[in-house]
């Protein structure tokens, strides 16, 4: 078609300006989808909670215990399925910025998680082993952990070095959940607190607690609250989202800012587009004008110039989405606090979205500037 | 013999348009570069600021915060007697124990709560502290149900004023003043009786003693007995130096984050800067010729179309930092990563910012109008004349 | 009668083109005297402008000897003889080729800021050539609020303020209407006649041609016989 043959000439006339602006527009919307992965990434504990599980943890905060008692009466509510104990453990493997999850759980963990995959005979020497521990495949890919290796932790708020023993490695259903995580048994936690350190033993963070039915959740919630209302340690019992979610908030001015951010690029390239749009437009006004003293109409003219802003976006805008998964990759592996780090597909059809605002917004004031060019003053212009 | 300033400046006048997008792309990323810089400094004056020199912190041995850590009362004892802890007038040592817990409140406005730090003190542990002063009401009274709360929460944070209550430990606990801690962390910290916060929160061992030195060179000996005693299983750092530690995680990943941004955008704008100032020479080639002829040397023009391509950059860079400059008005608070406490501060604008973001504007500038610069000045002068 | 103020000794030039070696100019010698005014004429192609470039010193030759005012200019560095430009050659263009963002006196004032002149000596300067070009009124006028002739007047005045050795000009009269054209022709004319300006001058026009004392003809590059 004449049109595009047209768009796609005027495009490379300018081969330097346009491989530029090209170049600009791949690391703006790279730019753009790496921002909204890190955003994602914050929430990825809140996408893989599931609407089954809920969490009860003492009311005050979450660096306060609960009675290790109160399992057996949670277990009575009704609509209660399992429970599972869990401390966070928050221990140091060699140095402070090898961070990851640590946590101290009862065993029947796995059966709260049916979305974490473990060989059954691993499951077993877990079990067997008081001392066991099961690492994630992410983990233990990060590290090159294997079944049998000693892994000691030096813990923080339960002082010592800790040595483990890696029982099983566990993998995720899907690219969602978190496998950057180990998991060891509270019951030897809790040994050794007995013996070292008696006033903190039988204390637990918090409690997991498996539900029969997804609209049960509200009630059986309030069912464990209204347990321990009034004594010493009250419960604050929510869904694992909520949960989740809750420590999204407290970090929640840093995930705006980010975000306020990403739009922030949004702009910048927008800037770029359009002084080039407009440079190119305002070389070519005598062109134009001799289109249009050719018979060739405004609509022509104006679609002339969308059409090249938009081959130009789109083609700019290609190369950065085609970038984005690379560098997600790269990037997990420089920098490790982020349990997941996965690229979306909405990432990647909101970066397609913004190449093609910009391409648009870009070219609305050229083009109707070439739409609305006199024949006459036009062709006196020198471009 | 460089080409006169006045070619310089008013051809970027002339373009308004291309300038002002051009610069505008600029600005917005020294803007995001600035605002990185003045966050990270507002953390780190914070985190400074926040403690005495002599001040020694002792703690649980491998505790990295005071959340995570526990001093017995009878590990409490054996330190407060050590010979480097200074005495106060009355002859008692300068030793304040404290209990550090975390309550759930709610921000103004938000929906979630976040976790803030309550600090069991004593009336010692005010002294201990300097920088922190009562700004309205009284201290809280010894084994009363009553708190006094920072600067930063009582802003922040709902039904933290005079007279109200706040419920926790099973109790309500009733603000009888606000204290101002200036930009240190003790601004974003509730301070209550630590007897009777020990007793609410059924504690039987503090969270850490804080002492002051008698001299300050005697911190190692102080240091080296702690860690010989066989009674104890504590370490001491220094107030400052601990506090300063606690954010480290943050501070780093604020920074990595920022710094990140900030090259990736700055290509950006370099190339929008290098697409205009390509642009400028390609337009203005019989001029170049002309000035050539005339006498002016290749350094010249390369001179000129560099100095047009920096003021560019500067007029960015101006705009840009007029812009952060306004966030200190804002202020910024979130969850330490290492205390889990939220932590209030500011974004600091300080000389060596205002600085270093000058000089990041006139780079992106340099940078990016370099090559076309060179293709300015390596034009003959037949060719370019001809161009005409 | 001293020696000649150029003197062109088998000079010649060439370019590349497309691989191709192109000759333009071939074994030129010619002479040109303090005070004359020289219009090498020939069709398209024969080489004129490429001479009066040589000679004003903004290409080099590939051989020859091309000495003004006693220096060989073929012979200095490219540094050097932007010096030289500056003090002994003045510039006449076709299209003017004023800087747009500058005032006219500002123009006039450029070849001035290439030497060593206190800013009020420089003031002193333009504003005489301005008046003498009868464009005192129009100093703070940018070029686009004056008429092709005023333009063009701008650049004679500019191309004559550092007082150079030689006036080169390429078309002086070619994108003027036939008022224009006269007057500016008229205020070449004034300076070689009255104030013994060496000018070089390559033109289609008729009339300016009728006014060289010095007919210079050249055909594919090489020098007819006068």
């Amino acid at each position: 078609m004449f049109l595009l043959k047209l768009v796609y000439k005027n495009a490379f006339r300018h081969r330097l300006r346009t491989l530029l602006t090209l170049a600009g527009l791949a690391i703006a919307v790279l730019a753009f989808g790496l921002l909204r992965t890190v955003v994602d990434a914050w929430y990825a504990g809140a996408a893989a909670a599931s609407g089954t599980r809920l969490i009860t943890r003492n009311a005050i905060s979450l660096a306060t215990f609960l009675p290790l008692h109160y399992e057996s009466r949670i277990r009575a509510v009704e609509g209660v399925t399992r429970v599972v104990r869990s401390n966070w453990f928050g221990g140091i493997y060699q140095e402070p910025k090898n961070f990851f999850p640590q946590f101290a759980v009862s065993d029947n963990y796995f059966e709260l998680y049916p979305e974490f995959i473990v060989p059954p005979a691993q499951l077993g020497a877990w079990v067997r082993d008081r001392k066991g521990c099961m690492v994630g495949r992410s983990l233990a890919e990060h590290y090159g952990f294997k079944v049998g290796d000693v892994l000691p932790i030096r813990g923080t708020i339960y002082p010592g070095t800790w040595e483990f023993v890696v029982r099983g490695i566990f993998d995720g259903a899907d690219s969602t959940r978190i496998t950057r995580q180990m998991v060891f048994h509270w019951d030897y936690l809790n040994e050794t607190l007995r013996k070292t350190a008696p006033r903190r033993a039988d204390a637990v963070g918090l409690f997991i607690v498996g539900i029969d039915n997804i609209d049960n959740a509200a009630a059986v919630a309030t069912g464990i609250d209204g347990l321990f209302t009034n004594s010493l340690a009250e419960t604050l019992t929510e869904t694992e989202q909520a949960f989740q979610l809750g420590f999204v908030a407290m970090s929640d001015q840093i995930v705006a800012a980010i975000r306020i951010v990403s739009y922030v690029v949004i702009l910048i390239i927008l800037a770029v587009m359009a002084n080039t749009m407009a440079m190119s437009a305002r070389e070519r006004t005598s062109e134009y004008a001799t289109l249009k003293a050719l018979g060739y109409g405004p609509l022509f003219l104006a679609v002339l110039i969308v059409g090249e802003s938009l081959f130009i976006c789109a083609l700019g805008g290609a190369i950065g989405i085609a970038a984005t998964v690379p560098t997600a990759v790269a990037f997990r592996k420089m920098v490790s606090i982020f349990p997941v780090f996965a690229v979306s597909a909405q990432t990647l059809w909101a970066q397609a979205a913004c190449a093609a605002t910009v391409a648009l917004a870009a070219a609305i004031v050229p083009a109707t500037r070439a739409a609305r060019v006199r024949i006459v003053e036009g062709l006196r212009a020198i471009g | 013999m460089a080409v006169p300033l006045a070619y310089v400046a008013r051809n970027l006048w002339t373009r308004r348009l291309t300038t002002v997008l051009t610069a505008g792309g600029l600005a917005l990323v020294v803007f995001v570069f600035a605002t990185v810089l003045m966050l990270d400094a507002g953390l780190k004056q914070t985190l400074v600021s926040t403690g005495e020199y002599d001040n020694v912190v002792a703690i649980r041995k491998g505790s990295e915060t005071e959340i995570q850590s526990g001093v017995t009362r009878l590990q409490a004892a054996v330190i407060e007697t050590h010979p480097a802890v200074a005495l106060a007038a009355d002859g008692k040592p300068l030793v304040s124990k404290e209990l550090i817990v975390l309550i759930s409140l709610r921000k103004i406005g938000a929906q979630k709560p976040s976790n803030v730090i309550i600090r069991g003190t004593s009336a010692t542990g005010f002294e201990l502290r300097p920088q922190v002063k009562l700004a309205a009401g009284r201290l809280f009274a010894p084994g009363a149900a009553e708190i006094i709360v920072g600067g930063a929460i009582a802003r922040g944070f709902e039904g933290t004023r005079i007279g109200e209550k706040l419920h926790f430990a099973g109790r309500d606990w009733v603000a009888v003043g606000t204290y101002d801690a200036g930009a240190s962390g003790f601004d974003s910290e509730i301070w209550g009786d630590v007897e009777t916060l020990m007793q609410a929160f059924r504690r039987t061992a503090f969270s850490s003693v804080v002492l002051r030195l008698a001299s300050s060179e005697r911190f190692e000996s102080l240091r080296a007995d702690i860690d010989g005693d066989p009674r104890l299983t504590n370490e001491v750092k220094r107030e400052q130096l601990f506090y300063s530690d606690q954010s480290r995680a943050l501070s780093t990943f604020i920074t990595v984050l920022g710094m990140t941004l900030t090259t990736v955008f700055s290509i950006g704008a370099m190339l929008g800067a290098m697409i205009t100032m390509h642009a400028a020479v390609a337009n203005r080639v019989t001029e170049i010729g002309t000035l050539r002829a005339l006498g002016f040397r290749r350094a010249a023009v390369l001179g000129a179309f560099l100095a047009e391509a920096m003021l560019l950059g500067l007029v960015g860079g101006l705009a840009g930092l007029a812009a952060a400059s306004l966030m200190q008005f804002a202020s910024f608070s979130t969850t330490n990563f290492q205390t889990f406490a939220d932590l209030a501060f500011r974004f600091a604008l300080t000389a060596a910012i205002v600085a270093k973001t000058i000089a990041f504007a006139l780079a992106m500038g340099l940078i990016g109008g370099f090559l076309p610069a060179l293709r300015a000045a390596r034009l003959e002068i037949v060719d370019a004349l001809r161009a005409s | 009668m001293s020696a000649p103020l150029v003197e062109i000794r088998h000079l010649a030039k060439s370019y590349v083109r497309g691989g191709q070696i192109v000759p333009v100019l071939a074994d030129i010698t010619l002479d040109i005297n303090a005070g004359d005014l020289t219009a090498p004429m020939g069709p398209s192609g024969s080489g004129k402008a490429t001479l009066l470039n040589l000679i004003a010193g903004i290409d080099k030759p590939d051989s020859g000897v091309l000495r003004v005012g006693g220096v060989d200019i073929a012979t200095l560095g490219e540094a050097e003889l932007a010096d030289w430009r500056a003090a002994n050659v003045g510039f006449v263009f076709q299209l003017y080729n004023l800087m747009p963002v500058l005032t006219a006196y500002e123009n006039v004032e450029l070849p001035l800021m290439l030497t060593g002149l206190s800013r009020a000596e420089r003031r002193e300067r333009v504003e005489l050539v301005l008046a003498a070009v009868g464009l005192a009124d129009r100093m703070d006028h940018y070029p686009n609020e004056l008429s092709g002739g005023q333009q063009q007047r701008v650049a004679i005045a500019r191309a004559v303020v550092a007082d150079p050795r030689i006036i080169v000009a390429d078309e002086p009269t070619g994108d003027l209407d036939r008022h224009a054209a006269a007057e500016v022709l008229g205020m070449l004319r004034r300076l070689n006649e009255d104030l013994g300006k060496t000018i070089i001058m390559v033109t289609h026009d008729a009339n300016a041609a009728r006014a060289a004392k010095a007919m210079v003809h050249l055909e594919k590059g090489e020098l007819l016989p006068a």
